[in-house]
């Protein structure tokens, strides 16, 4: 039976990985290929790695720490943050990337998801969406809005019918991420999820919020199919280990 | 210990062959991707990995003059290990690109999975083996694909998996093996499986896997 990703993240700055609340405020975590490492030890199905700060000067540090990453690591790797093109994407891809996420890029041209997806597959491409819950009113009770630029920038769309756009798209995962929740431990935002759960028919991969592993349990039932998680593991207020036995006894389907 | 000759990875254009690469510089076996038609033809192992669609893997080893060479030492049974979809390229063709042929190997055609699951297939699932390969042992792998092999000919079949009905997950016929899964991102159950292939490719002595498996990390 396919079990439930439990998927650590790195969010990388200049070689580092860093960790701060709502995207801001970062402070140092420790080494990316040491992290890595420790993490599949642990029984980490999957390994996310965005880095927070990409520019096109700092390309050549980021293709450094996916290598380093990447020589330690016999599971599955993503990598996103800054990625622009169809260049940006395949340098990611040969310095070891199994799958790329892309964020703001998509957004400004949605046709970049249809190039990803006709070049290197669906299962290749991850869509990620960073939303935040939009003011509700009488017509529209619960709705969010995508967020770019890191959060910085409101791209006017809809969450929802942005993920729905996606598939279509040939996105292969949506990388579903709380912007209200992120850093904040209040747990991931369980109606986000179900909302993109029941508009599309791939996985979902839920992050923002989790302080312990009751939250991811509730994300899995709220319909993610993989749960991502930085802080916690980074403090090791949990190990990757403890969690997934956690999330056993709940009955969920995990590999041990 | 180091092989003699390196493994050969066949560009495919869109292949995760760092990932391959890596996953075999663990295992202290070098590798290298193939630059020639009579390269492949003389290699003591070859590595077919795929990621992407079968048109465009099937364009491209055929701009670079490979799909003879392979088909002859895929037919002749010589180490060649294939991984998703460089396993479903082993097939006469699949509905993802039904205007191209695969490589036509293994007698068979490669079809989606059925409307209602989860798709693509993404994640850790059980390899059941059957008959066909009695040393190896279960585990969980790590899939990514949305069409699938649903029978191959009894002679190809070792392993199957469970998702939206049961596919073939593995094949394997003398040197020649195909995983509809990565080993190469399968974690440590994954490293015994290229082991073992790597092993039957006189590649390595099954001991040096044995300590290398031990020593890995």
């Amino acid at each position: 039976m396919l079990t439930t990703r439990l998927i650590p993240c790195l969010d990388v700055r200049d070689g580092r990985v860093v960790k701060g609340v709502r995207f801001a405020g970062l402070r140092d975590a420790g080494d990316p290929a040491e992290l890595a490492a420790r993490y599949e030890q642990e029984g980490a199905d999957e390994l996310v790695v965005l880095d927070v700060a990409a520019t096109p000067q700092k390309r050549g540090t980021q293709l450094e720490t996916v290598r380093q990453v990447r020589a330690m690591l016999s599971i599955p790797l993503t990598v996103g943050g800054g990625v622009r093109d169809m260049d940006s994407a395949a340098a990611l891809l040969d310095a070891g990337a199994d799958k790329v996420a892309v964020n703001s890029a998509a957004v400004r041209r949605p046709d970049l998801l249809d190039e990803l997806s006709e070049r290197f597959g669906a299962q290749c491409t991850v869509l990620a969406i960073d939303a935040a819950r939009a003011q509700q009113t009488d017509s529209h009770p619960l709705r969010w809005n995508v967020l770019i630029e890191s959060g910085a920038t409101s791209a006017q769309r809809d969450a929802v019918d942005w993920a729905v756009e996606a598939g279509s798209r040939g996105a292969g995962e949506i990388l579903l991420t709380s912007w209200d929740r992120d850093g904040t431990g209040e747990g991931y935002d369980l109606d986000l999820i179900a909302a993109v759960r029941s508009a599309v028919s791939m996985p979902i991969i839920a992050s923002g919020g989790a302080a312990g592993p009751e939250h991811l349990v509730e994300a899995v039932r709220a319909g993610a199919d993989a749960v991502l998680a930085a802080s916690i593991f980074h403090d090791r207020a949990w190990s990757v280990r403890d969690v997934k036995h956690a999330m056993h006894n709940e009955n969920l389907e995990v590999r041990l | 210990m180091t092989s003699r000759q390196p493994v050969l990875i066949v560009r495919t254009g869109t292949a995760n062959i760092a990932s391959v690469h890596a996953a075999l510089r663990r295992l202290n076996v070098d590798a290298r991707c193939a630059e020639s038609p009579d390269e492949l033809d003389r290699a003591q192992a070859v590595v077919l990995p795929g990621v992407g669609t079968l048109a465009a893997a099937m364009n491209e080893i055929g701009r670079q003059n490979l799909i003879e060479p392979l088909q002859t030492r895929l037919r002749d049974g010589r180490p060649t290990l294939a991984i998703c979809l460089g396993f479903q390229m082993l097939f006469e063709g699949s509905d993802e690109s039904p205007d191209v042929a695969g490589l036509g190997v293994i007698e068979g055609r490669i079809t989606p999975l059925p409307p209602g699951v989860r798709s693509p297939h993404i994640g850790w699932n059980d390899v059941t083996f059957d008959d066909g390969w009695p040393e190896a042992t279960p585990g969980k792998a790590y899939f990514a694909h949305s069409y699938r092999a649903e029978r191959v000919p009894p002679e190809w079949q070792v392993a199957h998996t469970e998702h939206g009905g049961r596919f073939i997950s593995a094949v394997r016929r003398s040197a020649v093996t195909g995983f509809q899964f990565h080993p190469e991102l399968s974690g440590s159950w994954g490293r015994a499986m290229i082991a073992r292939w790597l092993a039957k490719a006189g590649v390595i002595e099954r001991d040096d896997t044995r300590s290398t498996e031990k020593h890995a990390c």
